[in-house]
């Protein structure tokens, strides 16, 4: 299977020894591990992205190849992120906690350790209570399986109720926006138990290597986020690559024809609506502990069409370009934003690019719709046929 | 002679080509470097912009006074873009990249313990100017806005004694400063023997706009006869409608009155004030403040700024927190973190309402308490002032926090419990 | 007798001031200056008392000036004057006795007194006596509104007093309201306590139920018996009307029970009683649950060392023993009976009026929204295009309308050019995105959705670059000012009437155009059948071009109108984006109607979900789009479904 899939996509084969490398020289040349020269904060921009390339990979699966524009899929991104996030929080909350009834006269009780942990998570936001949705937060392994399983859950259901109900099109789009809104806007709440607006912070912390320096812990968050993304690319490719794959990309051509041949359409989509849901969640558990913090703002409505974004510029339906795009746009996203880009002056007038940026970028995106349909992606198509012929 | 090694990676395509620039920059002229990490874009730029513009400011005026320890000061202005995650990004960058000596910034709590771990970990030091909900001490920050004992507390006794005020009704965007404030409001009312009964909370979310049901419900609550009272701690530009809508409804400051502790002049400056006449805001700072030293200070930032710009409170902050860190530096003789945090605890410098500000030991600021009302041109009438009160990072109003105390001198410590007479943890809570 | 000097020495104050007496004033001010200069609301009762005991002419006109900041102090000998301004940037003083000028002065030798709006009640408060008959309406007016926020005993009678003698029947009709409502708070018999308040029977206004429920002020008391000589609103049971827990507490706080041990003293108790690394016999390294605490604990009451716990039986015999009832503060049980009737009777009628309320704020929210989403509407129902810059096209409105006020000052004519200015900038906008952009993406309907959006960043961000991000503001002409006001329940504010009217004629415009002209029967024919309307001659390109542009040009009218009742931003585009395309979707695509139904459906839902729950919008808001979601499961294509080849994708 692996020989074939290589043999069929031979991109998948480079794509893959590129990330080796890449992933070799970075973690060589870091602080944590190596000459020192790429600094710390630069590698987990990388890793941030890494993280990014492979939401974008899973909508690239659900838009490029099936045909469903979900701008919903960067709330799966940061519900893997709060499910890890609760975790790390309460353990951590729980150390610090735990070290600082030692001194008392009597031993802690169970309840007075959990209240001490409630008071140092929920202080901030006005409560004590440690809330249910917390129940599992104390287990590693059961906070894993939720960054899988709420997601994935909330994908399923989700997806069973609107492509049962046969909603498609930009109908489905706004759908999907409508339930990212109406979930940031329920995060935002403080009644939701997951501190509302503050959300979850200290997340680089992590619990019981707190003495590692996070030199160190950014390069094993990156190779994770490699690893998981290379991961990633190889399932997706797998995915597109058989008979599935031509089947959801004839979905994507024509539904109704694809419906007509007694094939269950709406068992395909969601198979692929929840599997990118899943990969979405893995990629956000692994970004936010680098991030450092989670919170509503994450998912609010406008980080799912920039994803969108990103793998139009890409270029759809090849998986590679989901890649290009989300690394290209987020890193030049952080260097305009930086304030590194120098400003040009005009005489008149001087284009400063934390002013000017969004512009940019707004009709950047406009002209890559307009003028290359296929993305970044596709300019890469046109070489290596050349090359080929 | 110091060299800076800065490494950028054309990373547009990064498993393509990994292109490694070395890129050595040269220091011309050994300069101190400044961070400034304030929103310049996205939905904090509203307010945060003007606290760059500040600092700007005051390191253009210390370079021309010659600089600092004989060095000029560099500003590093880093656009985190309302971005939160994004704010300890560009913090650990500010840091360990432009190796900056300290860093002025932030605005929402959240953007604060974003940054909180990073400087902690990395030893930096950051001025934060904005008035918050308390709670907290760090090591690595100082505090340059008002602790909710030097505004929300002294407010609501205005209220109490003042206008007699007998209900309350507690509007906050939904977010920690309000909560946070809230919750220790309502505990403050209740030891004051204000019915559970007699305190409505209500929460909206940022700029909201429909404030038709929430005016109405306030109205009502005058219902049982008791005089109402509104304690408003919503956010930013959703102030706009609901003052317009307080408006609309002829609400007057002698029914209902409001006491804002988000809206200064630079958010009236949104609006048209002649229906809010009288309606109040607490703070630490208005630009109306009778000194000729605000006098100067307004008179100075017109020129940099524009003739149209108004000065505020988180300003006032801002100017005081920058002028502290000179002096300690100056009496450190180095910009080393450790050296400048012991020299700051103690240092005093004039504020721009005529009294004296102190660094305390708990790292916040001694501040007076002004209560203004709204004039028809936007700016304040001071009704009511205070002598410098001392901020307290634990509220004395929680159980919780009430044993919590914060002391980097003595203790050493930002959260010991007086209680168990222990440190609870050296790092701040986020 | 009294009053008619009253009314004489306020007659004289007002006609002839510097005729008054040389003197007194001037030293009660004196006595009290530390007090005029800091005034409190706690300490300023003295001071007035003392200044309307002296009788001293200029007393009402000092309380006056003194209640509007127009009073100043000379910082160097502390004296008071009025002051007016003068030649070259002086000030000229005015003695308040005698109302003579008392030479110039420059601004910084004077203090102006600014009392607080606390203390500015009270002095309203006094001046009501010299208020209340003063021939001048404006006064009595005056005096009438402080009595509403703040009377006390003494004003009774002097407010009764000053009925006869009222001509202008208004002022008559409120001074008896007034009365009426004084009565009930502060009259000495029964029979007319009772009779005013039988008469607010119906009685929505605010000051009618803030009247009646202090009378009906409760608090729960414990008794040994069931109690007499009291006023009782009702006998509470335990463990159904009142928790059982809260009943002990009460015995305990009359004295009638032993107080429960709380936990952390409980605590504290075994901390002090460590002896030797045990505490009542236990290891203190075994206490590491509360079951463990509470036998130690119960091993150290036993020898006596500390109190014993309250068991639960002590706890439900004592609880048993004694009953509990709500009590009436006030003694007269006529009274309070009537009341009662009174206000349930008036509760009734205000629910009524609530509901009504509710309905006008959810009208209002829905013309809102149908205003914002009606573009979107027709585009997407011609076109087949979500168009993601929309609320960038309010947006662009709303900034013209503020950019035309910088040019116009006068708000009526600023808003008249406005409306039409933002209609043609926003078409003009809106025309060129269509032949610019949405053209070149024909039937490929998510490529234009973000297209779109891109246009949406950029547009926001040059806003932002334009503009500046503070919010700008959109002044409504000041006969927009002010709300429409049935009574203290119903009312609502004229802007939102007039963006409710704006919505009407826009709706009655797009009907006329859209079933009644050339144009209008085009764009149907192309909304059912693009290829089948060209064929008969129709240019589609044209239609489409035009009906973009209308879209866009509802939107900038749109944008005038929120900006009125709300801000102008870079973002308010942005924030109704979504509800926008929740309108659309819900009432059904490519239908008027449709959006008018959905509008109406968004709008009402939300200020219902407000009112289950009041304290928190964004829940609100959050339930809303759940129920949206839900709704489109049952009925994808909307309220009002389009049939025919249209209804397809």
């Amino acid at each position: 299977m692996q020989r074939s899939l290589f043999a069929r996509q031979p991109s998948v084969l480079v794509f893959i020894s590129l990330l080796a490398v890449f992933t070799i020289v970075i973690t060589v040349l870091s602080e944590g591990f190596g000459l020192g020269l790429v600094s710390t904060s630069f590698v987990k921009i990388l890793g941030k992205t890494l993280c990014l390339c492979l939401v974008a990979i899973a909508m690239d699966l659900v838009w490029g190849y099936c045909g469903i524009l979900s701008l919903g899929h960067f709330a799966f991104f940061g519900l893997g992120g709060y499910m890890i996030g609760m975790w790390l929080m309460y353990e951590r909350t729980k150390d610090i906690v735990i070290a600082s009834l030692a001194g008392a006269e009597l031993p802690p009780t169970a309840e007075e350790i959990r209240e001490g942990i409630g008071t140092q998570i929920f202080g901030v936001v006005g409560g004590s209570e440690i809330p249910v949705v917390w129940y599992f937060a104390d287990s590693l392994f059961a906070q894993l399986a939720l960054v899988v399983l709420v997601p994935g859950l909330l994908a399923l259901v989700f997806g069973w109720l609107a492509f049962r109900s046969r909603v498609t099109g930009v109908y489905l789009s706004i759908l999907t926006q409508a339930m990212t809104l109406a979930l940031s806007l329920y995060l935002f709440q403080n009644d939701s138990g997951l501190r509302g607006n503050n959300g979850l912070s200290g997340l680089q912390n992590i619990p019981g290597l707190t003495h590692l320096p996070q030199s160190v812990v950014s390069v094993w968050f990156f190779l994770a986020s490699a690893f998981a993304l290379g991961a990633g690319y190889l399932v997706a490719a797998w995915v597109v690559s058989g008979k599935f794959g031509n089947v959801i990309r004839a979905i994507r051509d024509d539904e109704t024809r694809i419906r007509f041949m007694g094939y269950p359409v709406e068992a395909y989509k969601l198979v692929v609506f929840t599997l990118t849901a899943v990969i979405a969640a893995i990629a956000g558990a692994l970004y936010y502990p680098q991030a450092g913090i989670i919170n509503p703002a994450e998912i609010a409505p406008i980080a799912s069409i920039y994803l969108a974004v990103w793998v139009a510029i890409g270029g759809r339906g090849r998986l590679y370009g989901a890649v290009i795009g989300a690394a290209t746009v987020s890193l030049l996203s952080s260097w305009f934003t930086g304030g590194q880009a120098p400003s040009i002056p005009l005489g008149f007038y001087t284009i400063d690019w934390v002013d000017w940026w969004q512009v940019l970028l707004g009709l950047g995106f406009v002209l890559v719709t307009l003028f290359m349909p296929k993305g970044i992606g596709g300019l890469f198509d046109r070489l290596v046929r050349k090359d080929a012929a | 002679m110091k060299f800076t090694t800065t490494l950028k990676i054309a990373g547009a395509a990064a498993f393509i080509t990994t292109t490694v620039l070395t890129h050595a920059a040269y220091a011309q002229e050994e300069t101190i470097k400044v961070g400034v990490l304030h929103s310049l874009s996205g939905t904090m730029a509203i307010s945060e912009t003007t606290l760059k513009d500040t600092v700007l400011m005051l390191i253009e005026q210390q370079n021309a006074k010659g600089g600092v320890l004989g060095k000029k000061l560099e500003a590093v202005v880093v656009d985190p873009a309302s971005d939160w995650p994004l704010f300890a990004e560009k913090a650990r960058e500010l840091l360990t990249v432009d190796k900056v000596a300290v860093m002025f910034g932030c605005w929402t709590s959240v953007s604060r313990k974003s940054v909180l771990p990073v400087i902690e970990e990395l030893n930096g030091l950051l001025f934060y100017p904005v008035q918050y909900e308390g709670e907290e001490s760090s090591k690595n920050v100082f505090y340059t806005g008002a602790a909710p004992n030097q505004q929300a507390i002294p407010a609501t006794d205005y209220f109490l004694e003042e206008l007699g005020v007998e209900k309350f009704a507690l509007l906050g965007t939904d977010y920690v400063y309000p909560r946070t404030t809230n919750k220790i409001l309502e505990q403050y009312l209740k030891d004051k023997g204000i019915a559970e009964t007699d305190i409505f909370v209500n929460y909206t979310p940022f700029g909201h706009s429909d404030w038709s049901k929430i005016v109405a419900d306030v109205v009502a609550l005058g219902a049982d006869g008791k005089k109402v009272g509104v304690i408003s701690t919503i956010n930013g530009d959703a102030n706009i409608g609901f003052y317009k809508e307080l408006a609309a409804a002829g609400i007057s400051a002698d029914d209902i009155p409001v006491v804002a502790f988000s809206v200064g002049e630079e958010e009236l400056s949104g609006l048209d004030t002649t229906n809010l006449v009288g309606h109040l805001a607490a703070w630490n700072y208005f630009q109306s403040a009778d000194a000729p030293v605000n006098a100067e200070f307004i008179k100075e930032w017109k020129a940099f700024a524009g003739e149209k710009r108004v000065t505020n409170d988180p300003m006032e902050a801002t100017y005081i927190g920058f002028n502290m860190w000179v002096n300690a530096v100056e009496a450190a003789g180095t910009t080393d973190v450790d050296a400048v945090t012991t020299a700051m605890v103690g240092q005093k410098y004039p504020n721009l309402t005529g009294t004296e500000a102190e660094m305390l030991p708990n790292h916040h600021l001694t501040k007076p308490v002004l209560i203004g009302e709204i004039q028809a041109d936007g700016q304040f009438d001071i009704v009511s002032q205070t002598e410098p009160v001392p901020g307290d990072a634990w509220t004395d109003f929680l159980p919780e926090s009430k044993v919590l105390e914060s002391d980097w001198v003595e203790l050493k410590c930002g959260m010991y419990n007086t209680d168990t007479k222990t440190c609870v943890q050296l790092n701040s809570n986020y | 007798m009294l009053r008619i000097c009253l009314v004489l020495i306020a007659a004289l104050i007002a006609l002839a001031p510097a005729h008054a007496q040389e003197g007194n004033l001037n030293t009660v001010l004196e006595a009290y200056r530390a007090n005029i200069e800091k005034p409190s609301r706690t300490t300023i009762t003295p001071v007035l008392e003392a200044l309307v005991e002296s009788q001293a002419p200029g007393v009402a006109v000092f309380l006056e000036k003194w209640r509007e900041k127009e009073l100043w102090q000379r910082k160097s000998d502390g004296r008071f004057f009025y002051v007016s301004k003068a030649d070259g940037g002086k000030l000229m003083l005015t003695d308040i006795a005698t109302g003579e000028e008392a030479g110039l002065a420059d601004a910084a030798e004077l203090d102006n007194l600014k009392p607080n709006s606390g203390v500015r009640g009270v002095i309203a408060a006094a001046l009501v006596q010299f208020q209340l008959s003063d021939p001048d309406p404006e006064r009595r007016l005056q005096a009438l509104t402080a009595l509403e926020r703040d009377a006390n005993q003494s004003h009774l009678s002097i407010l009764r007093a000053a009925i006869e003698s009222e001509q202008d029947p208004a002022i008559r009709t409120r001074k008896e309201r007034l009365q009426r409502l004084l009565t009930i708070k502060f009259g000495f018999d029964q029979a007319t306590r009772v009779a005013a308040i039988e008469s607010f029977a119906g009685d929505p206004g605010v000051d009618a139920r803030a009247a009646l429920n202090p009378l009906l002020a409760t608090s729960i008391q414990a008794f040994d018996a069931v109690p007499e000589g009291v006023n009782v609103a009702r006998i509470l049971t335990p463990g159904r009307d009142i928790e059982a827990d809260a009943a002990y507490q009460l015995l305990v706080d009359a004295g009638k029970a032993r107080p429960i041990v709380p936990l952390a003293e409980r605590k504290q108790a075994l901390v002090t009683n460590i002896r030797d690394g045990r505490v009542g016999g236990l290891p203190v390294a075994e206490l590491v649950t509360q079951e463990a605490r509470d036998r130690a604990y119960l091993a150290l009451a036993a020898d006596g060392s500390v109190p014993p716990l309250v068991t639960a039986d002590e706890r439900q015999e004592a609880v048993a023993g004694h009953v509990f009832a709500e009590v009436y503060a006030e003694p007269d049980a006529a009274l309070t009976e009537a009341a009662e009737e009174t206000l349930a009777d008036i509760n009734g009628t205000v629910g009524v009026y609530r509901f009504l309320d509710l309905a006008l704020d959810g009208l209002s929210l829905a013309s809102i929204y149908f205003l914002a989403a009606i573009g979107l509407a027709i585009t997407f129902g011609v076109m087949g295009v979500i168009n993601m810059a929309h609320g960038e096209f309010i947006m662009i409105g709303a900034y013209t309308g503020y950019v035309v006020q910088q040019f116009i000052p006068n708000y009526t004519a600023s808003i008249l050019v406005a409306l039409p200015l933002a209609f043609a900038v926003a078409f003009l906008a809106g025309v060129a995105l269509e032949r610019l952009v949405i053209r070149h993406l024909a039937h490929r309907p998510l490529e234009t959705l973000l297209a779109t959006f891109g246009i949406s960043i950029a547009l926001q961000q040059i806003a932002k670059n334009i503009f500046g991000t503070q919010a700008r503001p959109l002044t409504s002409p000041s006969w927009l000012d002010g709300a429409w006001v049935v009574n203290d329940v119903v009312s609502i504010s004229y802007i939102r009437i007039a963006i409710f009217v704006l919505a009407l004629v826009f709706l009655g415009l797009l009907l006329f155009i859209l079933n009644r002209t050339r144009l209008g029967l085009e764009v149907r024919a192309v909304t059912q059948n693009p290829r089948m309307a060209s064929s008969m001659g129709i240019n589609p390109d044209r239609i489409n071009m035009l009906t973009f542009g209308l879209g866009s040009g509802i939107a900038g009218i749109a944008g005038v109108a929120i900006g009125l009742f709300a801000k102008v931003t870079s973002e308010l585009g942005s924030g109704y984006i979504v509800q926008s395309f929740m309108t659309v979707v819900v009432g059904g695509v490519g239908n008027i109607w449709g959006t008018l139904a959905g509008a109406g459906m968004i709008g009402s839902l939300q200020k219902l979900i407000e009112f289950f729950n009041p304290s928190n919008t964004l829940a609100a808001q959050t339930y809303m789009i759940i129920f949206i979601i839900i709704f489109i499961q049952f009925r994808p294509k909307g309220i009002i479904a389009l049939k025919g080849r249209a209804a397809g994708d």
